[in-house]
This record gives structure tokens, C-alpha cells and sequence, in this order.
């Protein structure tokens, strides 16, 4: 079973605020999910690759180039912040 | 003439012969929607006045002459992760409940580019997690076949759509069975392209290999037609493809075929009355002149472990754009007591339903140093054993056959509690998505008053229209 304290730090880094409560059901969910998941470790994965997807493909590359958005573009995409100031984000201090 | 249960095909010889109008049409929809959804709750959002004067539009064209597409005038909906330009977007979240999409997602933009009237945008579970659509922020949809169970997931607002006759095709996004579920559940078709046959630009995403964007019609000949459409290379999508053209005989597809079973799919656990009805289906294309041949495919019972590691590792990574800041719900920004962390928890933690969170976590947790070997490695090798037990069965076979989900829709309710139970839901169909594959869910008959059971039909990477015309004999001769 995970700890408490194990689902405590990776709320933290999922950056997800749990309540006491979801902590404990979430630990109780995990575990299960875990116990599960567990059965993979039964299969022989030596010297077996990571799975590629669409193999052959390969990267695909592209210029590095900005381009240019209509002003009703920005404005739109803009529009869906909560905060913004003078037509940038708003951000709380960082430092 | 009931105009809601047309085919694209009849609509376009309707409209050309002046039949019925575009406009009727989509009023038509539109009247029966507002009718008989309330019991269904298959739509988040209906844009009437945009149906309207998408409609006028083209009976303008057809009014001065000018040659129309084939899906010009079909009235449409589009599962709430799919973008459309000016609609909002929900992804059956409360995180994007006032979140207003500000372009189209490519297979909207080619769709419309056809001339198809957008009806609305149909319900989900919450960022395509689920397989109920139980795990919609926005309360569930139910199935028009039985309203006390289930349409399937995530896809359940469009299948249930589709199958109510409240729209004529609806597109769909399946990443572990989600347009092939419901489309099953509710007795419909639908189609899983191969990854990378159809862009992504535009759809909200949730794991990244995996997911894939599909039609759900009432008739094959429909489905294909859509999915021609929307399929092929787009600029915006590194991971399509421009898939070369199959050969595949639309006259005598069956002949010759050689149809593989996978004995790992047909075991204990299934409703016996499910592999009645998938049997009943292989003896027909065995009647027709197809070869049935027993396959393996040895880790079909990883699959589903598999993708429950690879699928919620991808989500976590995905969903963290989803911060309170650049859009969608937000807590805290405005007060001056909130840290910038402060903001984080709190909007991603109240913002976020019940399976979205358990996913995040379970996620992080197997991406997270001392654990990515053991848990995402591990399934990505896993993941390539699956692939190949697949490239091993199609030397043999030409296709594959099985049944959807083990069992037909299930009661409202039944599985909402254990998050394992509903996970099994997907044992046929998750992968299909781990090796890339196509896959199409048809109706073969019903069980239990009117529960429809699907046959599911795999096909090797981009050999689409092959499994549509072999889904087309089924359908053509026995429903």
C-alpha cells in the first residue's frame, strides 16, 4: 500500500490540492490501481525495445520561424485568461 | 419523409431534387433535439442560430445553382473535446466550463470546408476518461435504448446522438476504446483510425500515442465517407500521415478473406450471450467464403495494465497546461493572499473531477524519479511485445475479429464505484490503441430486450477502407 506521506508528494508535484479526505481515498484508489498494474512485472522484457509509434517516422523537423497570427487571433486567445495587463498574461510573483 | 433518418447519400439526392431544404433539415434536427434530449442528455451545447444560417447558406448555393459537396447540409455534432471556432469547449470539465475554443480543429476545419451544418458539441466523460460518460462534471448521458443504462464511453453523448437520430454523424475520440464502446453500447458504427490517419490539431488531448480522432455513423457507407474526409496529413500534426491508398476489393471483400480469432478474446468473463453473437457473425462470413483461423495474441491480458500506465502518464503530462492562468478555471489569481502556488493547487484541485485527479496522480506517480523504470518503461516495452504479437497474427491473417466489450450496456450507477471494474470495460479494445491499429465497431444483433452487442473488426495500419467494406457485407445483408 502507498504511504499517506507518498501520496501527499506527488499531489504536490501533480500541483493538485487534495483535501484530508481525498488523500485517503486517493491512497486507498492508487494502491488498487498499483496492485494491478503490478501483473506487468510477470513479463520478460529483456532486451525488448521501447515502443515507437508510426515506426520509421522518425522526428519531423521543422523552420523555426514565428509566425505571424491575425490581431483577432491574439485577441481571442488572450481573452480566455483570467488575468492579463496591457495585452500580456498577468502572473503572480514568481521570486 | 423522416428527415432525421436519412443517410448522407439520400440527403444530398434530396437536396439536389429540392425535396426538403437545407434549413428544413436542420430544423428538423434542431426541434427534435430540444424534444427528446432532455431524457438523453447527449448534448453539453446546441448552436442554433450558427445551424441556421450555416443551413441558409447552403440553400443559397442551391438556389443559384452552384454545385454543392456530398456532406454539404448533414447536420453534425462534435464530441466537446474537438474545437469549433467561437463554441465553447468543455472537455466535460469544470476546469474548461467557460472556456470558448478560438480556432477550428482540422477535421472540423475539412468538415466544413464539405458544408456540414454544426448542430452542437455532445457530452463526455471528463477529458475522455471514462467509459460511461458517468465522469462528466456536467451530470451523465443516458442510452436511448434503455434509458436506465449507460451509453458507453467516453464517447457516450455522440454515440447516444447518433442513435437517437439527433444528429446524422458525430465525430468522436477514442484512446482506449472510446468511439468503439459506445458506438457498441448503443448499437451504431464507429471507426478507429490508425494512428496518425487523422490530424489531431484541435482535439483537447489526453495520451498522446494514443489517442485518435473517428467518425461514429448510423451505416458504414456514411462512416466512410466521413472518414475520408477528415483523414491525411496536416502540417499541424507532426504524428499524421498521408497513409498510401489501400488496394481492397469493394465488390467481393469477403471472398477469400482470412479472418483471424483471437482464443485470448473469447474466455470466461465475457456474457456467453455476447460470444453468441460474435460467433453468429464469424459463421456468416464463413457462410460468405471467408477462412476462419484461430490466432494468439499471448500478452492480450497486459494490455490493459499496459494502458493504464502509459494513458494516465501521458494525461498528467498533457493536463499540467491546465494551470489557472492561461485559461479556464481559476482560483485565487485575483487575491493577493494566493502564492502562484496557491493558485496551482487550488485551481487544478477544485477544477479537476474525481478519475481526471486519480489519473494526474497515478501518472505522476509512475513518471517520477525512481519509478519511471519500473512502471513507464517497463509498459513502453511491454507495449512493443503487444505490437508484435499483432505484426505476428496479420503474416497469417488478413484481419481480426472480436467482440467489442465484454458485456452490453450496463446500469446507470453499477460500475461508478470501483475504478478497476469500469477499467475492464476496455479489455477488447485498449489494444487496438497500444499498437496503433484500426479498428471498427458494428452492431451484430441485440441481447436481453434490446441490448446491442458490437463486432469488432481490426485491420493492419492504414487498411481502413478494407474493414469498412467488410463491415459493409454484415451490414448490408443481416441488419
Amino acid at each position: 500500500m502507498i504511504s499517506k506521506k507518498e501520496v501527499q508528494h506527488i499531489a504536490q508535484l501533480a500541483r493538485l490540492g487534495l483535501s484530508k479526505k481525498e488523500t485517503e481515498k486517493m491512497q486507498k484508489d492508487l494502491s488498487s490501481v498499483l496492485d494491478y498494474v503490478e501483473k506487468l512485472k510477470e513479463v520478460d522484457v529483456s532486451g525488448v525495445d521501447v515502443y515507437s509509434p508510426l515506426d520509421g517516422l522518425g522526428n519531423v523537423m521543422r523552420e523555426d520561424r514565428i509566425k505571424k497570427e491575425s490581431k483577432k487571433k491574439d485577441k481571442k486567445l488572450l481573452e480566455l485568461a483570467p488575468e492579463k495587463k496591457n495585452g500580456y498574461l498577468k502572473v503572480k510573483q514568481v521570486l | 419523409m423522416e428527415l432525421t433518418s436519412l443517410t448522407i447519400k439520400k440527403i444530398h439526392e434530396g437536396l439536389l431534387k429540392k425535396e426538403f431544404s437545407a434549413l428544413e433539415l436542420t430544423k428538423a434536427y434542431l426541434e427534435k433535439v430540444k424534444k427528446e434530449d432532455v431524457k438523453i442528455h447527449s448534448f453539453l451545447s446546441v448552436c442554433e442560430d450558427t445551424a441556421v444560417s450555416q443551413a441558409k447558406e447552403i440553400d443559397e448555393m442551391i438556389f443559384v445553382g452552384r454545385e454543392i459537396p456530398l456532406l454539404a447540409g448533414v447536420p453534425v455534432a462534435a464530441k466537446d473535446n474537438i474545437l469549433v471556432e467561437d463554441l465553447g469547449c468543455s472537455a466535460g470539465s469544470r476546469i474548461l466550463k467557460n472556456y470558448t475554443a478560438p480556432y477550428d480543429a482540422t477535421c472540423i476545419k475539412r468538415l466544413r470546408e464539405q458544408g456540414i451544418i454544426i448542430l452542437g458539441k455532445t457530452n463526455l466523460d471528463e477529458f475522455a476518461m471514462g467509459s460511461s460518460t458517468e465522469n462528466s462534471a456536467f451530470g451523465p448521458t443516458r442510452n436511448p435504448r434503455d434509458l436506465t443504462r449507460v451509453p458507453g464511453g467516453s464517447s457516450g453523448g455522440s454515440a447516444a446522438a447518433v442513435a437517437a437520430n439527433l444528429c446524422l454523424f458525430a465525430l468522436g475520440s477514442d484512446t482506449g476504446g472510446s468511439i468503439r464502446q459506445p458506438a457498441s453500447f448503443c448499437g451504431v458504427v464507429g471507426l478507429k483510425p490508425s494512428y496518425g490517419a487523422v490530424s489531431r490539431y484541435g482535439l483537447i488531448a489526453f495520451a498522446s500515442s494514443l489517442d485518435q480522432i473517428g467518425p461514429i455513423t448510423r451505416t458504414v457507407q456514411d462512416c466512410k465517407i466521413v472518414f475520408n474526409v477528415i483523414k491525411g496529413k496536416d502540417v499541424l500534426d507532426s504524428t499524421s500521415v498521408e497513409a498510401q491508398s489501400q488496394k481492397s476489393s469493394v465488390n467481393q471483400p469477403v471472398k477469400g478473406l482470412v479472418i483471424g480469432i483471437p482464443k485470448e478474446y473469447f474466455v470466461e468473463g465475457t456474457d456467453p450471450e455476447v460470444i453468441r453473437l460474435i460467433k453468429r457473425a464469424i459463421d456468416k462470413y464463413e457462410e460468405k467464403g471467408a477462412k476462419i483461423e484461430q490466432i494468439s495474441l499471448p500478452h492480450t491480458e497486459y494490455a490493459l495494465p499496459c494502458y493504464y500506465i502509459i494513458a494516465p502518464s501521458e494525461a498528467s503530462a498533457n493536463l499540467a497546461r491546465y494551470d489557472g492562468i492561461k485559461y479556464g478555471y481559476s482560483k485565487g489569481s485575483k487575491s493577493k493572499s494566493h502564492s502562484l502556488l496557491d493558485v496551482y493547487l487550488q485551481s487544478r484541485g477544485q477544477g479537476f473531477g474525481e478519475e481526471v485527479r486519480r489519473r494526474i496522480m497515478l501518472g505522476t506517480y509512475a513518471l517520477s524519479s525512481g519509478y519511471y523504470e519500473a512502471y513507464y518503461l517497463r509498459a513502453q516495452k511491454v507495449r512493443t511485445l503487444i505490437k508484435k504479437d499483432f505484426d505476428k497474427a496479420f503474416k497469417k491473417v488478413d484481419v481480426i475479429f472480436s467482440p467489442v466489450s465484454p458485456t452490453p450496456a450496463f446500469k446507470l450507477g453499477e460500475r461508478t464505484r470501483d475504478p478497476l471494474k469500469m477499467y475492464l470495460s476496455d479489455i477488447f479494445t485498449a489494444s487496438v490503441n497500444l499498437a496503433g491499429l484500426p479498428a471498427i465497431s458494428i452492431p451484430c444483433g441485440t441481447i436481453k430486450k434490446g441490448l446491442p452487442v458490437g463486432l469488432q473488426i481490426i485491420g493492419k495500419p492504414f487498411e481502413e477502407e478494407k474493414i469498412m467494406n467488410i463491415a459493409e457485407v454484415f451490414e448490408k445483408e443481416y441488419i
